[in-house]
Protein backbone atom coordinates (compact mmCIF):
# COMPACT_ATOMS: atom_id res chain seq x y z
CA UNK A 1 0.00 0.00 0.00
CA UNK A 2 1.38 3.44 -0.78
CA UNK A 3 0.29 6.43 0.46
CA UNK A 4 -0.41 9.06 -1.88
CA UNK A 5 0.79 11.84 0.23
CA UNK A 6 0.29 14.66 -2.52
CA UNK A 7 -3.25 13.80 -2.45
CA UNK A 8 -3.70 13.31 1.21
CA UNK A 9 -5.75 16.49 2.42
CA UNK A 10 -5.56 15.57 6.36
CA UNK A 11 -6.90 19.56 7.25
CA UNK A 12 -9.59 19.62 4.94
CA UNK A 13 -10.91 16.17 5.17
CA UNK A 14 -11.18 16.32 9.15
CA UNK A 15 -12.73 20.09 8.94
CA UNK A 16 -15.19 18.97 6.40
CA UNK A 17 -15.89 16.07 8.76
CA UNK A 18 -17.05 17.96 11.71
CA UNK A 19 -18.53 19.96 9.69
CA UNK A 20 -20.64 17.48 8.52
CA UNK A 21 -20.92 16.10 12.19
CA UNK A 22 -22.29 19.19 13.04
CA UNK A 23 -25.01 19.00 10.27
CA UNK A 24 -25.63 15.40 11.70
CA UNK A 25 -26.14 17.07 15.26
CA UNK A 26 -28.76 20.05 14.47
CA UNK A 27 -30.91 17.54 12.39
CA UNK A 28 -30.87 15.15 15.50
CA UNK A 29 -31.28 17.11 18.12
CA UNK A 30 -33.82 19.75 16.66
CA UNK A 31 -35.60 17.47 14.68
CA UNK A 32 -35.12 14.43 16.10
CA UNK A 33 -33.75 12.57 12.33
CA UNK A 34 -31.01 10.59 11.47
CA UNK A 35 -29.44 12.48 8.46
CA UNK A 36 -29.32 9.06 6.25
CA UNK A 37 -29.09 10.52 2.64
CA UNK A 38 -30.49 7.53 1.33
CA UNK A 39 -33.13 7.26 4.00
CA UNK A 40 -34.45 10.96 3.43
CA UNK A 41 -34.44 10.47 -0.20
CA UNK A 42 -36.05 6.87 0.05
CA UNK A 43 -38.80 8.22 2.24
CA UNK A 44 -40.17 10.89 -0.71
CA UNK A 45 -40.59 8.14 -2.71
CA UNK A 46 -43.15 6.60 -0.21
CA UNK A 47 -44.47 9.90 1.02
CA UNK A 48 -46.27 10.26 4.32
CA UNK A 49 -48.00 13.52 5.17
CA UNK A 50 -46.18 15.97 7.32
CA UNK A 51 -43.09 14.00 6.32
CA UNK A 52 -41.99 15.18 2.92
CA UNK A 53 -41.33 18.81 3.46
CA UNK A 54 -38.02 18.79 5.24
CA UNK A 55 -36.67 16.23 3.19
CA UNK A 56 -37.61 18.68 0.25
CA UNK A 57 -35.60 21.38 2.17
CA UNK A 58 -32.68 19.38 3.23
CA UNK A 59 -31.73 18.09 -0.68
CA UNK A 60 -32.40 21.61 -1.38
CA UNK A 61 -29.64 22.71 0.85
CA UNK A 62 -26.99 19.65 -0.19
CA UNK A 63 -27.84 21.32 -4.42
CA UNK A 64 -27.36 24.36 -3.08
CA UNK A 65 -23.80 24.13 -1.39
CA UNK A 66 -21.93 24.31 -4.30
CA UNK A 67 -23.72 27.19 -5.58
CA UNK A 68 -22.93 29.06 -2.04
CA UNK A 69 -19.57 27.63 -1.91
CA UNK A 70 -18.55 28.72 -5.49
CA UNK A 71 -19.52 32.43 -4.29
CA UNK A 72 -16.70 32.42 -2.14
CA UNK A 73 -13.91 30.48 -3.27
CA UNK A 74 -13.58 28.41 -6.48
CA UNK A 75 -15.25 25.00 -6.04
CA UNK A 76 -12.55 21.51 -5.39
CA UNK A 77 -12.26 19.92 -8.84
CA UNK A 78 -14.71 17.03 -9.28
CA UNK A 79 -12.73 14.38 -11.69
CA UNK A 80 -15.84 11.51 -13.05
CA UNK A 81 -13.49 8.81 -15.11
CA UNK A 82 -17.03 6.82 -15.02
CA UNK A 83 -19.07 7.05 -18.87
CA UNK A 84 -22.94 6.98 -18.69
CA UNK A 85 -23.22 3.13 -18.73
CA UNK A 86 -21.10 2.97 -15.71
CA UNK A 87 -23.04 5.55 -14.01
CA UNK A 88 -26.22 4.16 -14.82
CA UNK A 89 -25.22 0.83 -13.68
CA UNK A 90 -23.65 2.41 -10.21
CA UNK A 91 -26.31 4.16 -9.76
CA UNK A 92 -29.01 1.52 -10.05
CA UNK A 93 -26.41 -0.44 -7.32
CA UNK A 94 -26.36 2.28 -4.93
CA UNK A 95 -30.08 3.26 -5.47
CA UNK A 96 -31.17 -0.46 -4.70
CA UNK A 97 -28.48 -1.37 -2.30
CA UNK A 98 -29.13 1.77 0.17
CA UNK A 99 -32.41 0.87 0.10
CA UNK A 100 -32.44 -2.37 0.91
CA UNK A 101 -29.60 -2.63 3.29
CA UNK A 102 -31.33 0.45 5.02
CA UNK A 103 -28.66 3.21 4.90
CA UNK A 104 -25.16 4.61 3.54
CA UNK A 105 -22.31 6.32 4.24
CA UNK A 106 -24.22 9.05 6.42
CA UNK A 107 -26.43 6.95 7.73
CA UNK A 108 -24.47 3.50 8.67
CA UNK A 109 -21.07 4.82 8.60
CA UNK A 110 -21.80 8.08 10.80
CA UNK A 111 -24.37 8.11 12.01
CA UNK A 112 -25.28 4.39 13.13
CA UNK A 113 -21.05 4.14 14.08
CA UNK A 114 -20.93 6.96 16.19
CA UNK A 115 -24.18 5.17 18.41
CA UNK A 116 -21.62 2.12 18.07
CA UNK A 117 -25.07 0.15 16.47
CA UNK A 118 -24.12 -4.03 15.55
CA UNK A 119 -26.21 -2.96 12.69
CA UNK A 120 -24.56 0.26 11.53
CA UNK A 121 -20.86 -1.81 12.42
CA UNK A 122 -21.27 -4.12 9.73
CA UNK A 123 -23.49 -2.85 7.40
CA UNK A 124 -20.51 -0.25 6.65
CA UNK A 125 -17.53 -2.80 7.17
CA UNK A 126 -19.58 -4.70 4.50
CA UNK A 127 -19.79 -1.64 1.74
CA UNK A 128 -16.13 -0.78 2.63
CA UNK A 129 -14.93 -4.04 2.52
CA UNK A 130 -17.23 -4.73 -1.01
CA UNK A 131 -15.78 -1.15 -2.38
CA UNK A 132 -12.54 -1.91 -1.46
CA UNK A 133 -12.91 -5.41 -3.50
CA UNK A 134 -14.53 -3.28 -6.37
CA UNK A 135 -12.23 -0.76 -7.02
CA UNK A 136 -9.41 -3.75 -6.62
CA UNK A 137 -11.02 -5.53 -9.43
CA UNK A 138 -11.53 -2.74 -11.62
CA UNK A 139 -7.97 -1.28 -11.94
CA UNK A 140 -5.76 -4.00 -10.68
CA UNK A 141 -7.85 -7.30 -12.66
CA UNK A 142 -9.66 -6.87 -14.80
CA UNK A 143 -7.03 -5.78 -18.12
CA UNK A 144 -8.50 -3.86 -21.19
CA UNK B 1 -39.30 26.47 10.44
CA UNK B 2 -38.47 23.21 10.67
CA UNK B 3 -37.71 22.87 6.59
CA UNK B 4 -35.42 26.26 7.59
CA UNK B 5 -33.59 24.01 10.18
CA UNK B 6 -33.49 20.92 7.59
CA UNK B 7 -32.15 23.42 4.56
CA UNK B 8 -28.97 23.86 6.93
CA UNK B 9 -28.33 20.89 7.93
CA UNK B 10 -28.56 20.31 3.68
CA UNK B 11 -26.13 23.06 3.69
CA UNK B 12 -23.83 22.53 6.00
CA UNK B 13 -23.90 18.47 5.33
CA UNK B 14 -22.79 19.75 1.44
CA UNK B 15 -20.22 22.35 2.17
CA UNK B 16 -18.96 19.13 4.45
CA UNK B 17 -18.83 17.09 1.92
CA UNK B 18 -16.97 19.74 -0.56
CA UNK B 19 -14.45 20.86 2.10
CA UNK B 20 -13.57 17.22 2.56
CA UNK B 21 -12.75 16.37 -1.48
CA UNK B 22 -15.56 13.96 -1.25
CA UNK B 23 -17.59 15.39 -4.08
CA UNK B 24 -14.51 14.79 -6.25
CA UNK B 25 -14.98 11.09 -6.86
CA UNK B 26 -11.33 10.20 -7.76
CA UNK B 27 -10.67 10.84 -4.63
CA UNK B 28 -12.95 8.89 -2.97
CA UNK B 29 -12.26 5.50 -5.48
CA UNK B 30 -8.22 6.43 -4.26
CA UNK B 31 -9.43 5.88 -0.72
CA UNK B 32 -10.78 2.21 -1.72
CA UNK B 33 -7.82 1.91 -3.84
CA UNK B 34 -6.00 -0.09 -1.16
CA UNK B 35 -3.98 -1.69 -3.63
CA UNK B 36 -2.58 1.84 -5.41
CA UNK B 37 -1.68 4.93 -4.68
CA UNK B 38 -4.02 5.29 -1.29
CA UNK B 39 -5.16 8.36 -0.18
CA UNK B 40 -6.36 7.85 3.06
CA UNK B 41 -8.67 11.32 3.27
CA UNK B 42 -12.24 9.57 3.38
CA UNK B 43 -10.96 7.88 6.67
CA UNK B 44 -10.33 11.14 8.60
CA UNK B 45 -13.63 12.69 7.43
CA UNK B 46 -15.27 9.41 8.91
CA UNK B 47 -12.97 10.72 11.90
CA UNK B 48 -13.93 14.28 11.96
CA UNK B 49 -17.84 13.54 11.63
CA UNK B 50 -18.09 10.33 14.06
CA UNK B 51 -16.91 12.08 17.21
CA UNK B 52 -18.87 15.11 16.73
CA UNK B 53 -22.12 12.78 16.13
CA UNK B 54 -21.76 10.78 19.23
CA UNK B 55 -21.63 13.43 21.23
CA UNK B 56 -24.98 14.60 19.84
CA UNK B 57 -26.50 10.45 19.92
CA UNK B 58 -25.32 11.14 23.53
CA UNK B 59 -27.28 14.46 24.13
CA UNK B 60 -30.11 12.99 22.10
CA UNK B 61 -30.19 10.16 24.64
CA UNK B 62 -30.48 11.83 27.72
CA UNK B 63 -32.93 14.82 26.80
CA UNK B 64 -35.37 11.83 24.43
CA UNK B 65 -37.34 15.18 22.74
CA UNK B 66 -36.35 17.41 19.89
CA UNK B 67 -35.46 21.02 20.44
CA UNK B 68 -38.30 21.69 18.18
CA UNK B 69 -40.41 18.88 20.01
CA UNK B 70 -40.77 15.87 18.24
CA UNK B 71 -39.93 12.70 20.03
CA UNK B 72 -36.24 11.64 19.04
CA UNK B 73 -37.06 7.94 17.78
CA UNK B 74 -33.83 6.64 16.63
CA UNK B 75 -33.64 3.33 14.26
CA UNK B 76 -32.66 -0.25 15.29
CA UNK B 77 -29.62 -0.99 15.89
CA UNK B 78 -29.35 -4.95 16.53
CA UNK B 79 -31.51 -6.58 13.60
CA UNK B 80 -29.02 -8.20 11.40
CA UNK B 81 -30.51 -9.85 8.78
CA UNK B 82 -29.90 -10.92 5.26
CA UNK B 83 -30.95 -7.75 3.46
CA UNK B 84 -29.12 -5.41 5.67
CA UNK B 85 -26.04 -7.74 4.54
CA UNK B 86 -26.77 -8.08 0.87
CA UNK B 87 -28.09 -4.22 0.48
CA UNK B 88 -24.73 -2.99 1.89
CA UNK B 89 -22.71 -5.47 -0.51
CA UNK B 90 -24.69 -4.46 -3.30
CA UNK B 91 -24.30 -0.36 -2.29
CA UNK B 92 -20.56 -1.34 -1.74
CA UNK B 93 -20.08 -2.69 -5.51
CA UNK B 94 -22.38 0.59 -6.74
CA UNK B 95 -19.74 3.44 -4.62
CA UNK B 96 -16.48 1.25 -5.92
CA UNK B 97 -18.04 1.12 -9.61
CA UNK B 98 -18.08 5.09 -10.06
CA UNK B 99 -16.67 6.55 -6.46
CA UNK B 100 -20.50 8.16 -5.94
CA UNK B 101 -22.77 7.83 -3.15
CA UNK B 102 -26.12 9.45 -2.38
CA UNK B 103 -24.81 12.56 -0.27
CA UNK B 104 -22.36 13.62 -3.05
CA UNK B 105 -24.87 12.53 -5.77
CA UNK B 106 -26.94 15.10 -4.69
CA UNK B 107 -24.28 17.84 -4.39
CA UNK B 108 -22.44 17.18 -7.73
CA UNK B 109 -26.26 17.52 -8.81
CA UNK B 110 -25.59 21.24 -7.60
CA UNK B 111 -22.67 21.51 -9.60
CA UNK B 112 -24.66 21.06 -12.91
CA UNK B 113 -22.46 17.98 -13.60
CA UNK B 114 -23.98 15.83 -16.03
CA UNK B 115 -23.01 12.58 -14.41
CA UNK B 116 -24.77 14.05 -11.25
CA UNK B 117 -27.96 13.92 -13.18
CA UNK B 118 -27.53 10.38 -14.68
CA UNK B 119 -25.94 8.89 -11.34
CA UNK B 120 -29.25 10.59 -9.37
CA UNK B 121 -31.67 9.19 -11.58
CA UNK B 122 -29.92 6.08 -11.83
CA UNK B 123 -29.87 6.23 -7.99
CA UNK B 124 -34.20 6.77 -7.58
CA UNK B 125 -34.86 3.96 -10.52
CA UNK B 126 -32.94 1.72 -8.12
CA UNK B 127 -34.87 2.74 -5.12
CA UNK B 128 -38.01 2.54 -6.63
CA UNK B 129 -37.08 -0.89 -8.41
CA UNK B 130 -36.27 -2.29 -4.96
CA UNK B 131 -39.80 -1.00 -3.59
CA UNK B 132 -41.36 -2.64 -6.71
CA UNK B 133 -39.84 -5.99 -6.06
CA UNK B 134 -38.87 -6.53 -2.29
CA UNK B 135 -41.48 -3.82 -0.43
CA UNK B 136 -44.06 -5.67 1.16
CA UNK B 137 -47.51 -4.61 0.41
CA UNK B 138 -49.91 -3.64 2.49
Amino acid sequence: MAIDWSSFTPAGSIAGGVLIGLAVALLLLAKGRIAGVSGIVGGLLSPQRGNVAWRLAFIAGLLAAPLMYGLFAVLPESRIDAGWPLLLVAGLLVGFGTRLGSGCTSGHGVCGMSRLSPRSILATLTFMGFGFATVYVMRHLIVF
Amino acid sequence: MSAIVSFIVGLAFGLGLIVAGMTDPAKVLAFLDLAGSWDPSLALVMGGAIPVSAVAFWMARKKGVSLLGRPIQLPDTRRIDWRLISGSALFGIGWGLAGICPGPALTLLGYGAWQGLVFVAAMIAGMILYGWLLERKT
